[in-house]
């Protein structure tokens, strides 16, 4: 009895400890995401001098870095270029990736294994290494400075993700619900749009919330195929990153723009992406 | 006008050399219940699935009616099917689950809620039609889907153990309604369990299946009173039939007693080679006076029955068997006890077929000449 008493209080203290431990961690994490936000408010001045916790917030960096300038990449511009690019690969993703997952998941093709390493071993090379060739097709194909060269390479890229991560939804739905549907005389079309896609919708929505991040952060293709007109809100944010003068607060200000739909994005999605994360892929 | 034949249906799963279901041969009448029945990896799922379509045919036919399914699609055979686990949609509402063949099959939206209302009445479900799944309990989801299959009116249901997944009183109490209803709707019906009393109380004929290959298929008290097999014998009934090895030659000796048996012409004791298996139902078994003796191991009292499990010494190993007897009984385990036969004893060969079966005697046997009779 005391001994079973001794145990749990133990654990009590480990448990204490370890979440203490992820309390700090967190914060450590979080802390340069704060002091961006705080800068974002400062003068440019403040910014620049030793750190301060207390000034007078401004909204005026937010002015600076949206106000259009001619011949200079516009906040409103860049916002709608990576909305539509974000948007249309995500959704090109999603139109590929769902038969792709029912194909390995659901009736198994032959060599589905492989078939699943194939898509996973296009990740292997380093985008560096691809960054040439991608270039001179790009350019052949007069795909240089648009939005389609960039939805074209964000499809590529999200895809063997998304695949992987809606295989593994899929196979969570009970055989027996989709051999129940089958015996009841739905077919594909019915199997896929009453039973497997209504019950894989927490991973469907994951899986999209993943790609749009990972579509929406994306800098190196960006910055490489598309810097000038078609150009995305990341490099929107180094835009403001100039040779003269201090712009830090400025640079604040924007990579707090560009956090907020990811952000609020994430947010909403949040128990759905979790429950979706846990029980998906990345597991 | 349904019957379900199977022909020499085989299937051979990718990867395995020995067939899951065996050139299996079955007739199923129109309106009748047959139960599949089986230990584990007998294939019976196997074979309801192939019927379902569920699982392709390796070889063989398999026939609904007058056609040759073997190739249709499932969608388009004709079935409903009832799974273990329910397999219910978990995002309709009951209502929905019910209706969801039906609007499949394009009925219009007046006659499939008027159907699904109609069965829901005749199962209780009618309170609960607006309810998801995960708000039911067992009962109410197994009965939603039997009323999935039965709003369909197929031309056979397909009912995959449905009551594996309830308590012990409601199975007992399902199991009576399922019986009920599907007298009343008249539909052909394969059954599979692997509970050997859920199949003898509800089969209008039982199939007992073994490592793919049909053993027997008949009525229950033929099952019981007449097992092909040994196989059959000892997996139908509980507790199970008594088995006693012996040799193969007259007189047959249990222990120091020989037993007497007025066998039907057709039970061959050639003598020599090879032994007998002795076969003893438990209430064919009587405990008390008798010239086999035994100790009592346990006693398992039932109320209406008692289970006595005795032990006793027989070719040179301990031999385990159970009686039924009526209760009350007042023997305790460590008493020193009497056997004797007073029901049919079954034959059955080395290779495990049944040789015959006929009244049985235990007799003392002569203390010099046990079990070297001339």
């Amino acid at each position: 009895m005391n001994d079973e008493r001794a145990v749990v209080g133990e654990r009590r203290w480990v448990n204490a400890v370890f979440g203490l431990m992820a309390w700090v961690l967190g914060l450590i994490f979080f802390f340069p995401v704060f002091w961006m936000v705080l800068n974002s408010f400062k003068t440019e001045a403040d910014a620049n001098t030793s750190p301060k916790l207390f000034f007078d917030p401004t909204l005026d960096r937010y002015r600076d870095v949206t106000e259009s300038a001619g011949g200079v990449l516009s906040f409103s511009q860049a916002f709608t270029n990576s909305a539509v690019i974000v948007l249309v690969s995500t959704l090109i993703v999603l139109a590929l990736a769902i038969p792709a997952a029912y194909a390995l998941a659901i009736r198994p093709v032959h060599k589905w294994r492989d078939v699943l390493f194939f898509f996973i071993s296009t990740k292997f090379l380093p985008v560096v290494a691809s960054i040439l060739p991608l270039w001179i097709l790009a350019r052949n194909f007069g795909l240089l400075n648009t939005r389609t060269v960039l939805v074209i390479l964000y499809t590529g890229m999200n895809l063997p993700l998304a695949v992987w991560m809606l295989r593994s939804f899929f196979q969570e739905i009970p055989r027996e619900l989709i051999e129940a549907a089958e015996i009841d005389g739905a077919n594909l079309r019915g199997q896929l749009t009453s039973i497997i896609l209504p019950m894989a919708a927490p991973g469907i929505a994951a899986t999209a919330l993943l790609c749009v991040v990972f579509a929406w952060n994306e800098f190196f293709y960006a910055v490489q195929l598309n810097p000038v007109s078609g150009s995305t809100v990341p490099i929107w944010v180094t835009s403001n990153v100039s040779t003269r003068g201090d712009f830090l607060a400025k640079l604040s200000a924007a990579s707090v723009l560009a956090c907020l739909p990811v952000v609020i994005a994430g947010w909403l999605a949040q128990k759905r992406m979790i429950r979706g994360l846990a029980m998906g892929a990345i597991k | 006008m349904t019957t379900v034949t199977y022909d020499a249906a085989t299937r051979i799963y990718p990867g395995t050399d020995t067939p899951a279901v065996d050139r299996l041969d079955l007739e199923i009448g129109d309106g009748e219940l047959l139960v599949l029945v089986g230990p584990s990896g007998s294939g019976k799922s196997t074979a309801l699935r192939m019927l379902a379509g569920l699982e392709p045919l390796d070889a063989g036919a398999i026939r609904i009616g007058e056609r040759d399914v073997s190739d249709v699609r499932p969608r388009d055979r004709d079935i409903a099917m009832v799974f273990q686990n329910y397999a219910l949609y978990p995002q309709l509402s009951v209502a929905d689950n019910m209706g969801f063949a039906l609007k499949q099959q394009g009925v219009p939206k007046a006659e499939r809620a008027e159907r699904v209302r109609e069965t829901a009445r005749i199962l209780d479900l009618t309170p609960y039609l607006d309810r998801k799944p995960k708000h039911l309990s067992g009962g109410q989801r197994q009965r939603v889907a039997m009323g999935r299959a039965i709003v369909r009116r197929p031309a056979v249901y397909l009912m995959d153990e449905p009551l594996s997944n309830l308590d012990a009183k409601l199975r007992v109490q399902t199991r009576t309604e399922v019986v009920e209803m599907q007298d009343r709707l008249g539909v052909t019906t394969v059954y599979v369990t692997h509970d050997q009393v859920e199949a003898m109380t509800m089969g209008d004929r039982v199939a007992v299946l073994k490592d793919g290959v049909l053993q027997q298929c008949a009525a229950p008290s033929e099952l019981y009173h007449r097992p092909v097999n040994l196989f059959v014998a000892g997996f139908i009934g509980s507790p199970a039939m008594n088995q006693i090895l012996v040799d193969n030659r007259r007189p047959l000796q249990v222990a120091d007693c020989e037993v007497e048996l007025d066998g039907p012409a057709d039970v061959r004791l050639d003598g020599g080679e090879g032994t007998l298996t002795l076969g003893l139902r438990p209430e064919a078994l009587r405990v008390g006076d008798g010239p086999l003796r035994a100790r009592i191991r346990t006693v398992e009292d039932l109320g209406s029955e008692v289970f006595v499990h005795v032990a006793l010494e027989h070719r040179g190993a301990n031999l385990a068997l159970v009686s039924k007897m009526p209760a009350p009984f007042t023997g305790r385990a460590g008493d020193d006890v009497g056997l004797q036969i007073v029901g049919t004893t079954y034959l059955f060969a080395d290779d495990g077929s049944a040789l015959g079966s006929g009244t049985g005697r235990l007799q003392a046997g002569e203390p010099s000449s046990a079990g070297r009779s001339q």
